[in-house]
């Protein structure tokens, strides 16, 4: 199917003269993890579906430097942030797609103290908004009458206060859409934040991700959604840990509507 | 009629209120050994989550049981205000019921002031059970031993006794129970005191008068070593509580500043370092190792602190058994302020290192690294509290100060410095996804 995905750089465009309406930022799970690569590509087959006039920056797109600021380290995160921003600048960047919760606050919140301003939208955003202008269409397919759960990512839900971009997107699938009972801007971490996912976690009773994936399971969904390469990976892992592998799947919410129209 | 109870009462006042305005005055100055920071920014914004979060309850209500009790208790301690303000106009001038000239009005007031009363007075007992009978998880975590456990119960106790005193007051007092206007519930107590000649029921009336009005004093009075602090400056807190997206960590200017340097082609690298603005050399410390190196907001946010628990229940760490409680973190940040405020009142207004600091003596470095910064704690304070705020500024300090950092994290920060990424891949590779 790979020679389906049309990928083109911010460096070809600019050959060209030319200058894509956005910029997808793939960030580095995207990139390099072999789960969230899967995403990536299901995300370029919509945005190739639609028609979507976008560019990567591939070989000169950073680590935005999320998991350093977290971590403490200003000066690592700062020094990424500016290396980006000089970047993004010089190619005149204007509105910026991104399927990574921590790039996404990351660029939208933290980049325009340093000088970088853009309209940052997440994946969920992106298609909501093609799907509203008719660029995009979503059908069931496979997903019809499926009990489908959504995992809101901390920093999409409450550090940003998207909660209904990706339910609108579920709910188009004509899916059941069950909430766990820590939901929205209650929901539980799944603890990978905070540069949690690069480090064993503190001696205590249970895994984070153990808890979450416990409280998804609770509402028997066929399919837990998730809005994060991150929290993808816990909610993956905890599903193992818990031997549903075999009765829960999970998956991107852009896997999802990709997957549903045999893309 | 003598005029010494007037004169008894004043001194009284004063003293109460003197010694209130005194411990204000350390309040103030304690908080300001903190940071500067801008905070003129959004005024409409702050203005409107301070009237919906402090004034409108907003936040309590979101557990229903708790945040309805705790609005009758809130209300209720609002409007009887209003009956102090008699007692005080009172006790200084000697009138008995001044606001009873108001007539079927005043029968009004205090008849609602007497629903509010037993209204209060139940919601009390029932915190109270929730604390100790039930048992509530949240109360009973390892920071709630001590003073914060018996903090929580005095508290109660105090206003259990100022309801009775009030109903009791009422209750006894011939003339009221006269105007048979107002007294919808102190009419039930009455019954009991039936059988007292008048003279015992005046000395009734006229020791819970002044029991009440004291009794009022002395709880002003407690407001300050106590988390009930909370019903002044819940107030304040949330009007410079965070308006910034909660992901949005704020940015080091100091950091900016070194950055750019760094960055700049043009700069010499052994050029000596540009005099600072305010003439000063001192060298910046990054990030917080005790409470002088906080922002004056995150130690207003200490002294605000309820330590209801609800931050800490909702903490992904703390409810999968890890060290880290958000609500221990405030309170050990309060507490710390207060021995350093101590110091200085000690050593004639100047802070004489004690060897101690919040980090290390108070805060452990396993606490601050449990925190995943998923931001429930923020959500879920009553009163806009950022504990979040003070983890990742201690963080910075253990990162940028001491090189303290997890093994773990020093191998993703060097993968995110050579290869731009936190894991150790290719900056080449990254656009490999394409062709797999």
């Amino acid at each position: 199917m790979s020679e389906l995905l049309k990928v083109p750089t911010m460096a070809e465009y600019m050959a060209q003269g030319k200058q894509p309406d956005v910029l997808f930022w793939v960030g580095c799970a995207g990139s390099f993890d072999d789960r969230a690569k899967k995403i990536t590509k299901a995300f370029v087959k919509l945005l190739n579906k639609a028609k979507v006039d976008f560019a990567v920056l591939g070989t000169e797109e950073s680590c935005t430097g999320d998991p350093a600021k977290r971590a403490g380290n200003e000066f690592l995160f700062q020094m990424q942030a500016v290396t980006n921003i000089e970047v993004l600048n010089a190619y005149e960047v204007k509105k910026i797609v991104t399927a990574c919760p921590h790039c996404f606050n990351t660029i939208k919140n933290e980049y325009p103290e340093l000088g970088g301003h853009y309209e940052v939208m997440h994946h969920t955003q992106f298609l909501k908004s093609l799907l509203d202008e008719g660029k995009l269409t979503i059908e069931g397919g496979q997903y019809k009458g499926k009990r489908i759960t959504f995992h809101d990512p901390c920093y999409l839900g409450r550090a940003n206060n998207v909660y209904e971009a990706p339910r609108d997107l579920i709910q188009k699938l004509e899916a059941e859409l069950v909430e766990m009972k820590n939901c929205k801007s209650k929901g539980l971490c799944c603890g990978a934040g905070g540069a949690q996912m690069f480090k064993d976690a503190e001696k205590g009773d249970k895994e984070v991700n153990v808890e979450r994936t416990e409280q998804a399971i609770e509402v028997k969904p066929d399919i837990i959604a998730a809005g994060c390469p991150f929290c993808n990976t816990m909610m993956t892992d905890g599903v193992k840990a818990k031997d549903k592998e075999a009765e829960v799947d999970v998956m991107d919410i852009a896997e999802l509507i990709a997957n549903a129209q045999d893309l | 009629m003598s005029i010494l109870p007037n004169i008894l009462f004043a001194l009284i006042l004063i003293a109460g209120i003197g010694y209130f305005a005194k411990n204000v005055k350390k309040l103030i100055r304690n908080i300001k050994l903190g940071h500067d920071v801008d905070v003129s920014d959004n005024t409409s914004q702050r203005w409107q989550n301070m009237t919906r979060i402090a004034l409108g309850q907003s936040k309590m209500v979101r557990r229903p049981i708790a945040g309805f009790l705790h609005i009758i208790v809130y209300v209720g301690f609002v409007i009887i205000n209003i009956e102090v303000l008699e007692i005080i106009i009172d006790g200084l001038f000697g009138t008995h019921r001044i606001f009873s000239a108001m007539g079927g009005f005043y029968g009004f007031l205090i008849g609602s002031f007497e629903i509010l009363a037993l209204l209060v007075f139940v919601s009390v007992i029932i915190f109270w059970i929730r604390r100790n009978i039930i048992k509530l998880k949240r109360f009973w975590k390892s920071e709630m031993k001590g003073w914060p456990k018996s903090d929580g119960n005095i508290i109660l106790y105090f206003e259990m006794i100022l309801m009775t005193l009030f109903l009791v007051m009422n209750a006894t007092d011939v003339h009221f129970q006269a105007m048979n206007n107002g007294n919808v519930i102190s009419q039930f107590i009455a019954p009991l005191f039936s059988n007292m000649s008048e003279g015992t029921l005046h000395i009734i009336e006229r020791g819970a008068w002044w029991l009440h009005i004291v009794g009022i004093l002395i709880f002003l009075n407690y407001l300050y070593f106590s988390k009930h602090l909370h019903i002044l400056l819940a107030f304040p807190n949330t009007y410079y509580g965070k308006v910034k997206p909660k992901g949005q960590l704020d940015n080091l200017e100091a950091v900016t500043k070194e950055v750019k340097m760094m960055m700049d082609p043009d700069a010499d690298p052994f050029a000596a370092p540009a005099e600072d603005e305010s003439g000063t050399d001192d060298v910046a410390k990054f990030g917080a190792s005790d409470v002088q190196d906080l922002n004056w907001v995150q130690l207003l946010n200490a002294y605000t602190c309820t330590e209801c628990g609800r931050c800490t229940d909702e903490c992904p760490a703390n409810q999968t058994g890890k060290k880290l409680s958000p609500r221990k973190i405030m309170m050990d940040t309060r507490d710390r302020l207060e021995e350093v405020g101590k110091n200085i009142d000690a050593n004639n207004g100047e802070f004489k290192d004690d060897g101690k600091q919040l980090l290390g003596d108070y805060i452990t470095n396993e606490e601050l690294w449990a925190c995943t910064s998923c931001n429930a704690c923020v959500q879920a304070c009553p009163v806009s509290i950022d504990p979040l705020s003070i983890i990742i500024d201690m963080r910075r300090y253990l990162v940028m100060e001491q090189s303290a950092a997890p093994a773990e994290l020093n191998n993703m920060m060097t993968n995110i410095e050579n290869n731009g990424a936190p894991w150790p891949y290719n900056q080449m590779d990254r656009l490999n996804w394409k062709d797999e």
